[in-house]
This record gives structure tokens, sequence and C-alpha cells, in this order.
């Protein structure tokens, strides 16, 4: 118990006709201060957030009207990563856009690792291309992918006509909506 | 029968420990977390492996909710402060100085110019019921957002001004590609994106790094 042995018979014998004195109970009711201890912190948890938010940095390339002054890619070091519908990923290599094959975001991993496996590390480079059917959340996954598999060089740019068509086109095939 | 006489006793309950492990979860509470940040609308960020720490100063930030409206905020008063008088004086929105002070008070703002000058001569309890439809982006040049940048900008000249987008999970890439657009038009071309930690899964390149970081200073 959480009470202090106040009272006791520490005063010796006491005369006839001395009344003793009405031993006190000291012990504290606790319950009140539990609820209290517990409204506050169900006010903290839904007050505040644990997870600090990290942030994720993002260059993009500086927009060059001539051509002449754009990156070239090598044929044998491109990787073309397109995010298209429902959360499917379509990649090529080199590029030839006809040559395109479908993937999950479990399975484009294994993918960039063989590239980068595979081909020079200096002429690596990756292009992602979302199209207007991908969602924010696949082009962070994507990036993401970059940094977890190592990849240096890579770059966000705008689909091209003939490849969103192409896209379109295993879609339907596909059935995905 | 003889019978056994039994003391009656109050069953009580000692309620201490209990109060020990009640203040010591609230200390833990307390100590571990951070208040919410006011926001106008829900945005759910995505993960990402990134380990950078979100700066918290000096930041400029342009919120997208999963319908694509786009919101600004800025953490500094002093800054909101000069940042409102740039785009009253550069977009002759007419705000009057209570309109002004109502603004820096204000956590972020999603309206076109517009309706800024209705919106901020609103009681602030009012203004937090109304659904803000966003800055307008959605063309080619940035839209208002692109003054919103530019007088940001300017009103940070010379020092560096962490450019934060948050988007949320189910925002569509055109929608964040018009932010990325407002920004590029004003020769911005880094930014931080707002996401929710996760570890490096098992096996990859980071992963391998990491742990080599981590067995390297033990």
């Amino acid at each position: 118990m959480a009470s202090i042995d106040a009272g006791g018979d520490g005063g010796g014998k006491k005369g006839p006709g001395v009344k003793k004195a009405k031993k006190l109970s000291t012990t504290v009711d606790m319950t009140p201060m539990v609820d209290l201890g517990f409204l506050l912190i169900t006010f903290f948890i839904f007050t505040t957030t644990m997870a600090q938010p990290t942030a994720m940095n993002l260059y993009m390339p500086k927009d060059v009207d001539k051509p002449e002054e754009q990156n070239k890619v090598k044929e044998s070091g491109a990787f073309t990563i397109m995010l298209g519908k429902q959360d499917v990923v379509y990649y090529y290599e080199g590029l030839d856009p006809t040559q395109i094959k479908t993937a999950t975001f479990k399975t484009i991993r294994d993918e960039i690792i063989r590239k980068r496996q595979n081909t020079n590390p200096e002429d690596l480079v990756v292009i992602i291309k979302p199209t207007i059917d991908a969602t924010y959340k696949n082009t962070v996954d994507i990036l993401d992918e970059m940094t977890i598999n190592g990849i240096k060089r890579y770059a966000m740019v705008d689909i091209s006509p003939q490849e969103y068509q192409l896209i379109t086109i295993t879609e339907a095939a596909a059935g995905i909506k | 029968m003889p019978s056994v006489k039994i003391k009656k006793h109050v069953p009580t309950n000692d309620m201490t420990p209990f109060v020990d492990v009640a203040f010591l979860i609230l200390s833990f509470f307390m100590l571990a977390t951070k208040f919410k940040p006011e926001e106008p609308v829900e945005v759910t960020t995505p993960n990402s492996v990134s380990s950078q720490v979100l700066p918290e100063k000096d930041a400029f930030m342009v919120s997208v909710d999963n319908k694509g409206r786009a919101f600004v905020s800025v953490d500094n008063p002093g800054f909101r402060q000069i940042l409102i008088q740039n785009l009253n004086d550069t977009r002759k929105l007419g705000l009057t100085t209570a309109e002004i002070k109502s603004f820096v008070n204000a956590p972020s703002i999603g309206v076109p110019f517009g309706q800024l000058k209705s919106l901020l001569a609103m009681d602030p309890e009012q203004a937090k019921k109304i659904a803000q439809p966003g800055i307008p982006c959605a063309d080619s040049t940035g839209g208002e957002l692109y003054y919103w940048i530019r007088d940001a900008l300017s009103a940070y000249s010379g020092r560096k001004l962490n450019l934060l987008i948050k988007a949320d999970n189910a925002t569509k890439y055109p929608d964040f590609k018009n932010i990325l657009n407002a920004f590029k038009k004003n020769d911005q071309n880094k930014f931080l994106l707002v996401t929710t930690p996760e570890d490096a899964p098992a096996g990859t390149a980071l992963y391998e790094t990491r742990q080599k970081q981590i067995n390297g200073e033990k």
C-alpha cells in the first residue's frame, strides 16, 4: 500500500480518561491520477507524430533548347523505364522502344541489377519516363530504386508520343484499364 | 458449530505502480514525438530509403494533395511578411495591412490570387473551414505558382532556400510535373521531396554499403 504508517502507539500508556486519538488512514486513492495520466497519453498520441519525415533529393536537368547541347546516351548503356497505369512498369534496353517489356515494381529491381552487371559503369544511364497515368508514389519508388541499386546516372524526362502509344497498345493487350 | 470469524476487508487495489507506468509512457511520448504541423489537406507521403533529415529552416514547401491542388507554406513568419508584400506589389493585390497580417499568421495558402483578398479578410477560424481550390499551376508557364516561387526567391535573395515538394501517394504524375514546371521556369532544378523513411531492402547495393558503414564505425 502506498500508505505511510504514521500511526502506531508510540505515545506510551495514557491515563484513564485520556481518549485515544483515532487512527486516520493516510492511504491516497491513486485512481484519478491514473485517469489523468492516461488522458494525457491519449492526448499526446493523437496530436503528435512519431516519424520524422525525410527528404529525398531530386535534381532535374535544365531545359536545353539546342539538341547539340544535350547529353548523348550510348546505346549499350541506355536503360529506359516507363511507368504506366496500375503500378505496371515497362522497360527496354538500348534505344529501340519497340523492344518493350513488362515488369512490376518487384521485378524491375532484378532487371536493373542485371543491366548494371552487364554494362560498363561509365556508359550506364537509366532514363525514367513516367506516363500521365503514373502516380507520384510510382515516381518516388522508381527514384528510390536508383538509390537502392547504386545507379549514379539517371534522368527523369518526358515520354515521347511514340513510346506512349506503344504502352497504350501493350496495356490494351494485357487488359489493364 | 464453531465458526471462524473473518475480518471484513474492503478490497483495495494499489494504484501506485499504475500511475508510475502511465507517467512513464506519458514522458516517453512527450520527449519522442513532435506536434503535428497544421495542414490544410491530408497528404500521405510515399516511403523512401533516403536518410537525409528534412530541413526545418528556410523552407518553401509546395504541398499537393491527391486531387492535384497545390498549397504553398512557408515556415518563417518574417519571410512570409516579405513574400506577401512582394506579391502585393508585383501582382497588385491591393491587400490592407490587416490582410497582410492575416497572411503572416496563416499556415498555408491554396487559393488563386483573385480569391486571396477575400480569404485573408475572413476570420481565421472561418477561413479554416473553407475548401481552398489550390493555386493554379496547370499550364506550361507554371500558372500563378510561378509568381509565388519567383517572389519567394526574390524575398530570400542571397540565401539558400530549401524547395520542398510534398505530394500524396495518389497524386497523378502530371500534377507533380506542373509543380516541377513552375520551379523550372524560375531556373530552380534542385528539390527535396518529402518522404517517410523506410529501410533499404536486404541484399541490395545500398543495404550492403550501409551495413559496411555500420560495421566500420563499430
